[in-house]
């Protein structure tokens, strides 16, 4: 075949990394369409003696599933007619008028369906759905959730990596496998790791439900929120799940005194083949009313590890800010995405997170990679490590809080040594596989796992099936660390248990300070109503956004 | 690793797409699309009967999904089918075992794919398959979504995964605990792959047969 001539620029441009990103034209008979598929349904609800005998154009005899559980636990049915009286052009406005408060708002939306709902989203612009972020998200102060993991599950270097999140700022960290015997030992080293950085910090481990309903009940994760609902009935029926399932799983960690949050977002169900041909938007809504019916607290949205699907068709990232909106306007906390890769551009990463960084959400980062993400286990973040002091500058450029803090290299290898050390003792007192000191000083300054000595695989799992068989619990690892002179790390994960008998972490939007003082939406509400009101810097934070440790002052030139 | 480049993937694009919408002209059950030119099967699947629960202790079942290897002739990145299923073969023969292929119709779910086959194996250790080459070691005692091991990023699987994925299954059938094959991770297969994986999972969708149970394979390699 001849080469056909080509243009310079062109050429140039076809270089470029977002050359690399797939994109994809919109396929609306199999849901590969971000909103507005002709097979979404028309918005409607029809009540007789107290019931809903019809929703979004279907009879109650023809719901499935997912409708029934949204049409008897989500919808309020006091405000459920004049809600939907109201046109959605009115209901988009109220979203973003600063004038009507974040309750009213919740009150009216509580009666809407979900193809009502996804119609309002058509009205707001980009700039209108970061507006209506700024109020309606459920707690005032904005904070972030960290991703730690590692290539090779290395104890140490987890620890270590856990502790310098905890130290960065990060409320909440996230752990899951390379391979899926490591997870109780990664469990350990985020306990550990996080408390030793930070008293009060909660992690997780993200692997099969019931494994990390176990997990959390030994105390050795805080929270949970890998409890995936779906917007179609086929594909919650392939993962073996009902709503009816995922709210009972919701009410065991309830009943022992721990969070959780579920998890959804835009694209899963395409990805799966078994989108029906809705939009994304559509049967995202439908997750977030299974979830608000589920009586869980919160939900982790804003496509998740299918990002890459709303973000190959047209209008995609609106789109996945959009479901941010819907969770918060539905009374629930969000742990807004960015949480996986999605382009090779990084003009296209940074703009991805801006509709959440810039209004503040309850964690804008469901995974921001506290690693670098060759060591990220989920796949990439949006963000990872590297980018930790462009992040820092945009806090600082905008005036913005998003979640981080300045930090100085001396302070990160002090939590990282500790860390380590800590681990080193705490495996020693059990019989696991040794810690070398060679390990702790490699960890303590490491960047990630290519940096680190191999450690013995199998002996380390057998360890992993020790932890789970002889029942270890948090209160094991709390003896070790006293008994080898880490009693501050002892104390705060003692405090982190007696957080499950207070309970005031179940409230909505949970965080735990260093002092095991717990803020919410309820002691910590979000009032904004325009300028002077909501979340404002306070001087205090706003120095310590402003002090990046690599500003030149004047007095120093 | 296979490459594959941007020209491949706009082509497999276009041709889902125009397939798509010719099908939606001709608005009557679709055919199996022919294999194109580059994608010369070598390789027969031929089915000989709904598969039955083994009893030898030395098997290895491999379940592939509904398309693999009959609309579908190679992975997300170009491995061909016949080079996936001979390669986890020779790895489970390596290790003195045999292997059994089943066809499984209901679903397209990895997890559930390797589970079948798992409970259809007589060691109680199987392999799923998908067509875009997503693959699990699976165990019969293990919930569907568990996992022996799971290989969930398939642009990185090559023939020599595959392979120690034969290998690794056959192992864990023979009572060991082999060291699990060295986990690959790109961060940046998601932004190149997931949409086009979209795509694909959509179509082999449509080769889901609820009704059919998983059917033994007779796997023939051709020249």
């Amino acid at each position: 075949m001849a080469e056909r001539k080509r243009s310079k620029r062109f050429e140039v441009l076809e270089a470029r990394p977002v050359h690399k990103d797939g994109f994809i034209a919109e396929w609306p008979e199999v849901g590969l369409v971000a909103i507005d598929s002709p097979n979404d349904p028309v918005p409607s609800i029809k009540i007789e003696n107290g019931k809903v005998v019809e929703m979004d154009g279907k009879r109650r005899e023809e719901f499935d599933m997912i409708d029934q559980f949204i049409a008897d636990y989500a919808i309020d049915l006091s405000v459920a007619e004049e809600a939907m009286a109201k046109s959605e052009l009115e209901l988009a406005k109220m979203l973003v008028d600063v004038n009507c408060p974040a309750e009213e708002v919740r009150r009216i939306f509580g009666g809407l369906t979900p193809a009502k709902l996804t119609a309002v989203m058509k009205h707001l612009n980009i700039v209108e759905i970061m507006m209506a972020m700024q109020k309606m998200r459920v707690r005032k102060t904005p904070k972030n959730q960290a991703h730690v993991t590692s290539a090779t599950d290395n104890p140490v270097l987890l620890a270590c990596d856990a502790a310098e999140a905890a130290l960065r700022g990060f409320v909440e960290i996230e752990t899951t496998v390379a391979v899926n015997r490591y997870a109780p030992l990664n469990a350990l080293s985020l306990l550990i790791g996080g408390q030793v950085g930070r008293p009060g910090v909660m992690s997780q481990d993200a692997l099969e439900e019931s494994f990390e309903l176990k997990i959390g009940m030994r105390g050795l994760t805080a929270y949970a929120e890998t409890v995936s609902v779906y917007g179609t009935e086929r594909v919650f029926l392939d993962g073996d799940d009902t709503p009816w399932s995922k709210a009972f799983l919701a009410s065991c960690y309830a009943s022992r005194g721990m969070k959780m949050r579920f998890t959804s977002g835009t694209g899963s169900e395409v990805q799966m083949g078994a989108a029906e041909g809705k939009s994304m938007l559509y049967l995202e809504a439908r997750c977030i009313l299974v979830t608000k019916g589920a009586g869980v607290q919160g939900l982790q949205n804003g496509s998740i590890s299918c990002i890459g699907v709303p973000g190959a068709v047209p209008d995609g990232l609106r789109v996945v800010a959009a479901e941010n909106l819907l969770t918060m306007a539905c009374g629930l906390e969000v742990a807004s995405g960015n949480d996986q890769t999605f382009s090779h551009s990084d003009l296209r990463r940074c703009a991805r997170t801006i509709p959440q960084l810039f209004p503040g959400t309850d964690l804008i980062f469901s995974g921001y990679s506290a690693v670098p993400n060759y060591d990220n286990m989920f796949a990439g973040s949006n963000w990872d490590i590297e980018d930790v002091d462009d992040y820092l500058a945009i806090q600082r450029d905008f005036k913005v809080d998003g979640g981080l803090r300045p930090v100085t290299e001396e302070e990160v290898i002090a939590v990282r040594n500790k860390a380590a050390r800590a681990l080193q003792a705490v495996y020693e007192e059990l019989g696991f596989p040794p810690i070398t000191d060679e390990e702790v000083e490699i960890a303590t300054y490491a960047h990630g796992s290519k940096d680190m000595p191999p450690r013995n695989v199998a002996e380390d799992l057998k360890a992993a099936d020790r932890l789970l068989n002889e029942g270890i619990t948090a209160v094991d690892i709390v003896k070790a660390l006293a008994k080898r002179g880490f009693r501050d790390v002892a104390e705060a994960i003692l405090m982190m248990m007696k957080q499950r008998i207070s309970g005031d972490y179940l409230q909505t939007s949970a965080w735990i300070d260093e002092n095991g003082y717990v803020w919410s939406a309820v002691n910590d509400p979000n009032d904004y109503m325009g300028p002077g009101t909501g979340y404002r810097l306070s001087q205090e934070r706003w120095e310590e956004i402003k002090n990046i440790p690599w500003a030149i002052k004047p007095e120093d030139v | 690793m296979v490459a594959i480049n941007e020209e491949l993937v706009r082509k497999v694009v276009a041709e889902v797409l125009a397939e798509v919408l010719s099908e939606r002209k001709a608005s009557s059950t679709f055919s199996a699309p022919s294999a194109t030119s580059s994608q010369v099967a070598n390789m027969k699947l031929v089915e000989v009967g709904p598969a039955k629960k083994g009893t030898d202790p030395r098997e290895v079942v491999i379940g592939i999904s509904p398309g693999f290897g009959t609309v579908f002739h190679e992975t997300i990145v170009g491995v061909p089918h016949s080079e996936v299923l001979r390669q986890v073969i020779a790895g489970i023969e390596e290790e003195g075992l045999k292997a059994r292929v089943v066809k499984v119709y209901p679903l397209c779910d990895v997890g559930f794919i390797g589970k079948i086959a798992a409970n259809l194996s007589g060691s109680g250790v199987g392999i799923g398959i998908l067509s875009r080459g997503t693959a699990v070691i699976h165990h019969k005692d293990l919930p569907p979504l568990g996992n022996l091991e799971l290989f969930p990023q398939a642009p990185l699987l090559d023939a020599e995964v595959f392979r120690s994925i034969g290998r690794n299954a056959a192992k864990y059938a023979k009572g060991e605990h082999p060291t699990p094959v060295p986990t690959r991770n790109d961060p940046m297969a998601r932004p190149r792959y997931q949409g086009l994986a979209a795509l694909l999972h959509n179509k082999e969708a449509r080769y889901v047969d609820e009704s059919k149970p998983p059917m033994e394979v007779k796997v023939e390699f051709l020249k």
